[in-house]
């Protein structure tokens, strides 16, 4: 039905102004989606789960590191720098932010403090996936929904 | 040549070097599409860069690694000495932009002195890689203007790595004024700009010609350090 569809429409415009007014996004993101068209329908999702992907290994080395007897904090900080890199490459200010005193505790070698933004770094990164998946899915229901009209 | 200098140390420094962006721009009469080599150890930024590019209608190799980027360019060859890759006129020629997340005046002009054409704060965006889309389309026009066969190129190299090799750490510029207009490097997600550098009059600057800065198709944008640079100068 026309509600339906304007609905699911109206769900995922407000769902999205809400991760970028929320900061879990920023225009970097944006540029990502410009990207995307017919002849590469699906950039969008592909390069986030490479995101996922990279960022859960990341974040695993980053705990087998800081869990060494002896830290090496300059392999600590090459992963962060990573991490930093990639979130900012994909618009997840979030993650991208808690890099930043990530970075400068592994300059201190200060380890309880990387020990907490290790914890914040997951956190921030499971949200973000979390609403990266929702958001992905609504598109999945709008597109959906938009195809069964037109064969009506 | 400041250039070739910069080259060497990159050769010597491959390992270390992860991520670099070559063009190899065909002369027109045979294909105005340009071939673009682009090296990042970032699996996301590859995704991100190759997608730039093809959208910007250039033929996109990605690899992973310093190493990989030679192997591709075929010099990767122990045998091969540094004065063959110095004599080539084709590597020679490749113009060479930079990528990195970090913000640091003082060391991207450290870059622009070493021969970099250009320097592209992280993360890229479609703007970038049109600015410097059009720097390579007026070097075609050199080229073929000089009948060269040889093909010209461009590399953009993330800057981590490199940084390691050629001690950039340590910046030597004084610092200077630059008119306020100019000075701005927007869109960066950190803002950790340090001293203004002065304005050298830097070899890549003088190696540009200038009918590629006064591309009236493409003005360059104020995000570009070399405007920022140029700017100073001629002001």
């Amino acid at each position: 039905m026309a509600a339906g569809v304007l609905q699911l429409q109206r769900q995922l415009t407000d769902y999205t102004a809400s991760l970028f007014s929320e900061g879990f996004l920023d225009d970097q993101f944006n540029q990502l989606q410009q990207l995307q068209d017919e002849s590469n329908p699906d950039f969008v999702v592909e390069v986030v789960y490479v995101f996922f992907e990279d960022s859960e290994r990341l974040l695993n080395e980053l705990a087998k590191t800081l869990d060494q007897q002896s830290i090496d904090f300059r392999k600590v900080d090459a992963h962060v720098h990573q991490l930093k890199g990639s979130s900012s490459s994909i618009g997840a200010q979030r993650v991208q932010r808690v890099c930043i005193p990530f970075r400068n505790n592994c300059e201190e070698q200060n380890i309880e403090g990387c020990l907490r933004c290790l914890q914040q770094v997951k956190q921030e990164y499971t949200l973000v996936k979390n609403k990266l998946e929702t958001l992905f899915k609504l598109e999945q229901q709008l597109l959906a929904a938009q195809r069964s009209m037109s064969t009506i | 040549m400041a250039r070739n200098g910069f080259v060497s140390r990159w050769r010597r420094s491959s390992e270390r070097v992860n991520a670099a962006v070559a063009c190899d721009v065909s002369p027109p009469h045979v294909s105005d599409e340009v071939h673009v080599l682009a090296v990042d150890d970032s699996f996301v930024d590859r995704k991100v860069i190759e997608r730039l590019l093809r959208i910007s209608s250039c033929k996109v190799t990605a690899v992973d690694s310093g190493r990989r980027a030679l192997q591709f360019l075929g010099l990767d060859d122990e045998k091969s000495s540094p004065v063959d890759f110095h004599e080539s006129s084709t590597f020679k020629e490749i113009p060479v932009v930079i990528m990195s997340s970090e913000n640091v005046l003082a060391r991207i002009d450290r870059c622009l002195e070493e021969g970099a054409e250009d320097f592209i704060v992280k993360p890229v965006k479609l703007a970038d890689v049109k600015r410097i889309k059009d720097f390579m389309t007026t070097r075609v026009y050199r080229f073929g203007n000089e009948e060269e066969e040889e093909s010209g190129g461009m590399m953009m190299m993330n800057k981590r790595k490199l940084q390691d090799s050629l001690d950039l750490s340590s910046s030597s510029s004084p610092p200077q004024s630059i008119s306020p207009s100019s000075s701005s490097l927007s869109s960066s997600p950190s803002s950790s700009l340090s001293s203004p550098s002065s304005p050298t009059p830097s070899s890549s600057g003088s190696t540009l010609p200038s009918s590629s800065l006064s591309a009236p198709s493409s003005p360059i944008s104020l995000d570009s350090p070399i405007r920022r640079l140029k700017t100073t100068i001629t002001d």
